[in-house]
């Protein structure tokens, strides 16, 4: 392994890895590679530390200890709810990994809570806290970090295995490239500007570019996950609304409505009339403890003078998309490769189907597969990337299509594909509750987009640039997310079908997808269903 | 959205430009940075977090500007109070220790 070799007076770098994104996954990615001796470069779209769907807000972790019945409890009780999709030996090695880089995090001096018998509990971070800390500890393990420096295509060689990428230094006005032995795809998953806390920067764009490398994904339409939120505001914390009764503008109670299962009473409501929340089911206790578990859970409240806990607020649903959904790039091994050589992905950016199928209910799932993920293919780039020297001479290509190359149509205006996209994705009686017929007009129109993208002249100057590759990606997401939505005639998981209700056994697979003009769709055969799990759950 | 730099209070360290996850504020050399694009601003606090003066004020609304009458009422009120909350800042300790969330989330 060699380190990081800059050319001087331009930003162009050469390391081992290349990481994209430095949330989470990508942070852990980071510095796994280069415990492996790897040198890395981690560029992030944001700032490394404040950016991303975690560092705004606060997280449950999935950690359980390895003694007891507990485990099984836990793997269990979502199976079912994931639509039996999930995988017990990726479930296993997850709570594994967790487990122990929640370990390492305890010894890095995360300051975990002490219970009243003094022992730290470790089942949830704060994301200021946490990515602060990520931010170090890969700076500490000689990880380059590019801030404010989005990626806009991969590189190949001639062989075709990814060998790096280009992008922009928003801040510094000048272009970035880095190749590398192999690259990390770790740009969280995609929210569609939809303002839900943190999730701005979730565009879609490493899906973009790992599709136009030839990568695959799993589980696109288990993307419509919409987040409870006071209908003025941007957090999005789900949780806390446990505690919360429903009621219509007049004080009524609105019967069924809640929010897990009972938030489809409420995806139904606001499509005629405005949704009110008080959090009045929580005790003394648990509003002290909600406003020191979640500091920015509270903060609109205040800021408003309104108290949750004894006055309707209205509330909405802000589509999180793939972020809290499942799906995302196809994983095809232990190490997080994807099925392109030289290109790994990790947290929201992949599939999290393998540890909880179609449904997650929450962020603890995906922060442990964050930590997990990344960890794994980190390591597996670092490996990759010893058996892939690049040499000087090594010719790379960039892959950027739709948005970047020179086409002779008219120029295109960012905002408005922007609009079109989420006209097509935020109404939740299209995406909350899909029809065949809806998603055949929706794809329609989208495709018709993507024609329109794919023949527009580029655009001019970096920033509109930046923001038309931004509206390209969620365009590319909305195709494979509304494609597979079509390709599963059942509902299963979040994916609920109004023409196709409940479990149909006979498509417990996976749907796969992917294509740039041509969006394909396909099927993946699933093992047994896990009856011990089943068991458990009975019991 | 992001509302208020209180020159006052802002020494123009840009420490709330590098960490912006959005890009929002552009330098201004020697004095305080400039709200440039409002409009990509998220509504995610992080500013207000890494600002070592309390010199930032965002609006809890995330869909629209607030009004002058609003910003001046709860910036009055707020300014710095996130920051407190998250135990950041000289003499603070960081309340992630304080995490309740075990005793209001169950197994899952």
């Amino acid at each position: 392994m060699s380190g990081i070799e800059e050319r001087v007076g331009s930003r162009e770098w050469r390391a081992d890895v290349l990481i994209i994104g430095g949330g989470p996954a990508g942070t852990w990615a980071a510095i796994s590679a280069a415990a492996k001796g790897a040198s890395v470069v981690l560029a992030d779209k944001g700032y490394c530390g404040a950016s991303g769907a975690t560092a705004p807000s606060g997280t449950a972790v999935w950690y359980v200890e390895p003694e007891g019945p507990k485990r099984h409890q836990s793997k269990a009780s979502r199976y079912a709810m994931g639509g039996y999709l999930a995988e017990t030996a990726w479930m296993d090695r997850v709570l594994d990994q967790t487990y122990s880089n929640m370990q390492t995090l305890a010894d890095w001096g995360y300051p975990f809570p002490l219970d009243s018998e003094g022992t730290q509990r470790r089942i949830s971070l704060q994301g200021p806290e946490y990515m602060r800390l990520m931010r170090k500890r890969a700076k500490q393990a000689g990880v380059r970090i590019l801030d404010h420096s989005p990626a806009l295509q991969l590189l190949t060689d001639q062989d075709g295995r990814v060998s790096g990428a280009s992008g922009i230094s928003r801040q510094k006005n000048q272009d970035w490239r880095v190749e590398a032995g192999a690259v990390v795809i770790a740009t969280g998953g995609c929210a569609f500007l939809s303002r839900a806390l943190g999730c701005n920067v979730l565009t879609g764009d490493g899906h973009l570019m790992a599709a136009e490398a030839g990568a695959q994904f799993s589980g696109m339409e288990f993307s419509n996950a919409y987040g409870l939120c006071p209908a003025f505001a941007s957090v999005t914390k789900s949780a806390f609304y446990k505690f919360a009764t429903f009621y219509h503008a007049d004080g009524r109670v609105m019967e069924g409505a809640g929010s897990a299962r009972g938030r489809s009473v409420i995806a139904k409501a606001l499509q005629s009339e405005a949704v009110y929340a008080r959090l009045d089911k929580a005790d003394a206790d648990a509003r002290a403890h909600i406003r020191l578990a979640q500091p920015n859970f509270i903060l609109p409240f205040d800021r408003l003078g309104i108290d949750p806990f004894s006055q309707m607020f209205p509330v909405t649903l802000r589509l999180e998309g793939t972020v809290r959904g499942t799906g995302g790039l196809r994983i095809v091994d232990d190490q997080c490769a994807t099925s392109v050589p030289g290109l790994y992905a990790a947290g929201d950016a992949a599939t999290r189907e393998l540890i909880c199928g179609g449904f997650t209910g929450g962020g603890s799932h995906n922060a442990a597969w964050a930590l997990s993920s990344g960890f794994w293919a980190g390591a597996g780039a670092a490996q990759f990337a010893q058996g892939n020297r690049l040499a000087n001479s090594t010719h790379l290509r960039g892959q950027g299509g739709a948005g970047l190359v020179d086409a002779r149509g008219q120029q295109l205006d960012p905002g408005k594909l922007i609009t079109a996209v989420q006209d097509e994705v935020f109404p939740y009686q299209r995406n909350w509750f899909r029809h065949g017929d809806e998603l055949q007009a929706s794809l329609g129109r989208l495709d018709t987009l993507w024609q329109q993208v794919r023949e527009a002249a580029p655009a001019s100057g970096s920033e509109q640039t930046l923001r038309l590759r931004e509206a390209t990606s969620m365009l590319a997401v909305s195709r494979w997310m509304y494609r597979s939505a079509l390709e599963r005639t059942e509902s299963r998981g979040m994916h609920r079908r109004t023409d196709y209700a409940g479990i149909d056994s006979a498509q417990r697979h996976r749907v796969i997808s992917g294509g740039l003009d041509d969006v394909w769709t396909s099927h993946e055969r699933l093992g047994p269903v896990d009856e011990q799990l089943l068991t458990g759950q009975a019991a | 959205m992001i509302e208020l730099i209180d020159t006052e209070r802002c020494t123009g360290c840009n420490i709330c430009v590098l960490a912006c996850p959005t890009n929002v504020f552009a330098p201004v050399a020697g004095q305080a940075p400039q709200i440039a694009r409002k409009d990509d601003c998220q509504t995610c606090f992080m500013c207000e977090v890494y600002c070592p003066e309390d010199a930032l004020f965002v609006a809890p609304y995330a869909d629209r500007a607030a009004t002058a009458a609003e910003i001046t009422t709860q910036s009055q009120q707020w300014l710095g109070s996130y920051r407190a909350a998250v135990g950041w800042g000289k003499g603070r300790q960081s309340t992630a220790s304080d995490d309740q969330s075990y005793q209001l989330l169950g197994r899952d």
